[in-house]
């Protein structure tokens, strides 16, 4: 595989709600803040993934007003998932590989503070079996804390606003931008089956794949940035990672939360505060699919 | 540009209908699915990865659908990835399946393009629900207005592009319309929906999927196509001086797709296209935007007969959009179709010693393409 490393991040200000602007408003400043660090500009990127939901929007084609936060003109190679941030990070990932292409954005976007959050991942279930149940993401977090046998907890992390921008380059081109560029060591993700019934709710078989595939066991882990919303997610992540200790979440800005976790990840080898970092990201209920991406320094 | 070739092994799609209903969403991903496992002489514990995409997720009320069909697309313990492009989102998934497979990080990938419409309300979807909004065809209805006042093409192009569709979709076992006896004098009598566009000039509303299985040379089977070319463009929708009926990211898209495919002459080395044509006037204007004719010259292949299924650049000859238009797979049929057109598969609307076939997609305001060039030989 070709040498692709994550070379700046920047997230919106942690803990935001209620936030008046637009996702684009809010997209504007951390595109431009993680190009200002390194000293490039929108001209300089070959391709550019973004990630938003309509579901949080409430209206459909959110990524064509993200757009705009691009300044895609001159017309752009771009793509869109509608998937957390992460998995954009994942198919920038996947395109620097092919050499043509050196440098590539990846950024997400939700406000999560207009929507009934219960109500709207609700709609993500199976539409004819679970859905008309009308099963919120608590629920899901009490079910599976106990199948570890933990305390189900009380309350979700707070669902925020955010947006998040990281900008990728490849081989000599990495070096250049950055002294410490955070090197992709390895990078998967998997899902498991959707039904609660029909897994081991106590156990990530997909984040052990992922991890596995991804190499998180073959040295040792300085720091890790988990999308775990309850203690009891941290501690099937872990069990999944071979990991010690990690980071939860204390905020969960959907949509961007696993691309803040990954980046956060990528920025501690950045800043040289780690020399490996492990970051994740996940979706669905109850842990249902995951991303996990390694850096080294 | 990619260090693995990539190869297309299996298709399969649904029949497009009005209704599906004898199918559940993940039923009917799985009979397109299904049908490309089967083509490829694969099963479900050999595909790698999956990559899905459709239109915007209000159209059936389902928020990122990935996440329930996950269990019948056989991925537990598996990627799946979504995306979202709007109408070129077919062609995009398509792209991004490739990357998957000429990047090597898979072998075997399985990428399907979806919609179920009758499961929703897509023009209530296209509105955000907040308004009766004027459908896809209410915004596109002025870009043709102009191209038709630009061009001086005569007012039964379009009608003429809506009758070979329909005619070439009787050929087609898995189209939607079958529109017997159309004639352009029964096109023009059918009331306007949008003027210059009339009902039988427009896309129907339709259920369907459409799949693919993509390799890399290792897993490839005798008779695949190969892939030549991928290419994808994103422009900003609104601006002074954005020309919406013959977009530059159409043009750049086009460019960069035949670069990789070394063609310098789309018209003469290009054996049949599938362009998107919701609307007929769309033909003429993807002709020239895509550099298969000059500029206000589209028109004049149309009406020569040169796109018919007998003429020398076929184009839709699968029926197109305008006979099938289950939204996210209608990009992935017309990519999926040059597939089966340079593997010979293609049936009664086959084009004779077809060799290389352009795929093409567009969505949005007009502002994001997706393109493939397909051969039967390896790159």
């Amino acid at each position: 595989m070709r040498d692709v490393a994550v070379v700046s991040f920047a997230p919106s200000e942690p803990g935001l709600t209620g936030v008046e602007e637009t996702e684009t408003q809010l997209l504007f400043p951390v595109i431009n803040e993680a190009l200002a660090k390194i000293g490039i500009t929108r001209k300089d990127i070959g391709f550019t993934c973004s990630a938003s939901c309509d579901y949080l929007a409430g209206a459909p084609f959110a990524f064509v007003q993200t757009l705009e936060a691009t300044g895609a003109w001159p017309p752009i190679s771009e793509s869109h998932v509608e998937m957390d941030g992460a998995w954009a990070l994942y198919e920038a990932w996947v395109r620097l590989q092919h050499g043509d292409v050196d440098v590539a954005l990846a950024f997400s976007s939700g406000i999560c503070s207009r929507a009934d959050i219960r109500e709207v991942l609700s709609i993500q279930l199976d539409p004819y079996y679970l859905a008309p149940l009308w099963l919120d993401p608590l629920s899901f977090g009490r079910l599976q804390a106990e199948a570890v046998g933990q305390e189900p907890p009380t309350q979700a992390p707070a669902y925020t606003d955010a947006a998040a921008a990281v900008v990728l380059a490849a081989g000599d081109r990495a070096r250049e931008l950055v002294d410490r560029p955070a090197w992709i060591a390895g990078i998967d993700h998997r899902t498991d089956a959707h039904y609660p019934g029909v897994r081991d709710l106590s156990k990530s078989e997909s984040a052990r794949i992922a991890g596995q595939q991804a190499g998180v066991d073959k040295a040792p882990v300085d720091v890790a940035y988990l999308s775990a919303q309850y203690p009891h997610e941290g501690l099937i992540l872990m069990d999944a990672l071979g990991l010690t200790h990690g980071y939860g979440l204390a905020t969960n800005p959907l949509m961007v939360s696993g691309l803040i976790q990954v980046g956060t990840a990528a920025d501690a080898v950045i800043k040289g505060d780690a020399n490996r970092s492990v970051g994740h990201a996940s979706a669905g209920p109850c842990l249902q699919q995951n991303l996990v991406a390694v850096f080294e320094a | 540009m990619s260090s693995e070739r990539v190869a297309v092994v299996g298709c399969g799609q649904t029949h497009h209908r009005k209704v599906r209903d004898d199918l559940s969403m993940a039923g009917l991903l799985r009979e397109a699915a299904e049908r490309a496992l089967a083509d490829a002489q694969m099963d479900w514990k050999d595909v790698d990865a999956v990559v899905i995409g459709k239109a915007p997720d209000p159209f059936e009320g389902i928020m990122m659908p990935e996440i329930y069909l996950a269990d019948a697309l056989g991925c537990a313990g598996k990627p799946i990835m979504r995306v979202h492009t709007a109408g070129s989102v077919g062609g995009s998934t398509a792209v991004v399946a490739t990357h998957l497979v000429s990047s090597g990080v898979r072998e075997r990938v399985l990428t399907i393009g979806f919609e179920k419409q009758s499961e929703g309300d897509t023009t209530w979807g296209l509105g955000g629900g907040r308004s009766g909004s004027v459908g896809a065809g209410g915004y596109f209805a002025p870009h043709m207005r102009a191209y038709i006042d630009r061009s001086g093409a005569p007012d039964y192009i379009g009608p003429a592009v809506a009758v070979k569709d329909r005619r070439n979709a009787l050929k087609n076992p898995y189209a939607h319309l079958k529109l017997e006896n159309l004639t352009i004098e029964t096109v023009m009598e059918s009331p306007y929906v949008w003027e210059p566009v009339r009902r039988l000039e427009s896309c129907p509303t339709s259920d369907g999927a459409a799949a693919m299985v993509l390799t890399n040379e290792k897993g490839a089977t005798e008779g695949a196509a190969w892939v030549h070319g991928t290419a994808i463009r994103s422009e900003l929708g609104q601006f002074p001086g954005r020309d919406p009926v013959n977009p530059r990211g159409g043009r750049d898209c086009a460019a960069d797709v035949y670069s990789q495919a070394g063609i310098t002459d789309p018209f003469n080395e290009v054996d049949v296209a599938e362009i998107y044509v919701p609307f007929s006037w769309y033909e003429p204007m993807w002709l020239e935007n895509l550099g298969f004719a000059a500029e206000g010259d589209g028109w004049k292949l149309v009406e020569k007969g040169v796109t018919d299924i007998t003429g020398e650049l076929p184009i839709n000859v699968s029926g197109g959009v305008l006979s099938s238009n289950p939204i996210g797979a209608s990009g992935m049929l017309r990519f999926l179709e040059v597939a089966l057109q340079v593997r010979g598969l293609a049936g009664e609307h086959q084009i004779d010693g077809a060799r290389t076939g352009v795929g093409h997609a567009y969505g949005g305001a007009s502002q994001f393409f997706a393109m493939w060039v397909v051969r039967n030989e390896k790159p």
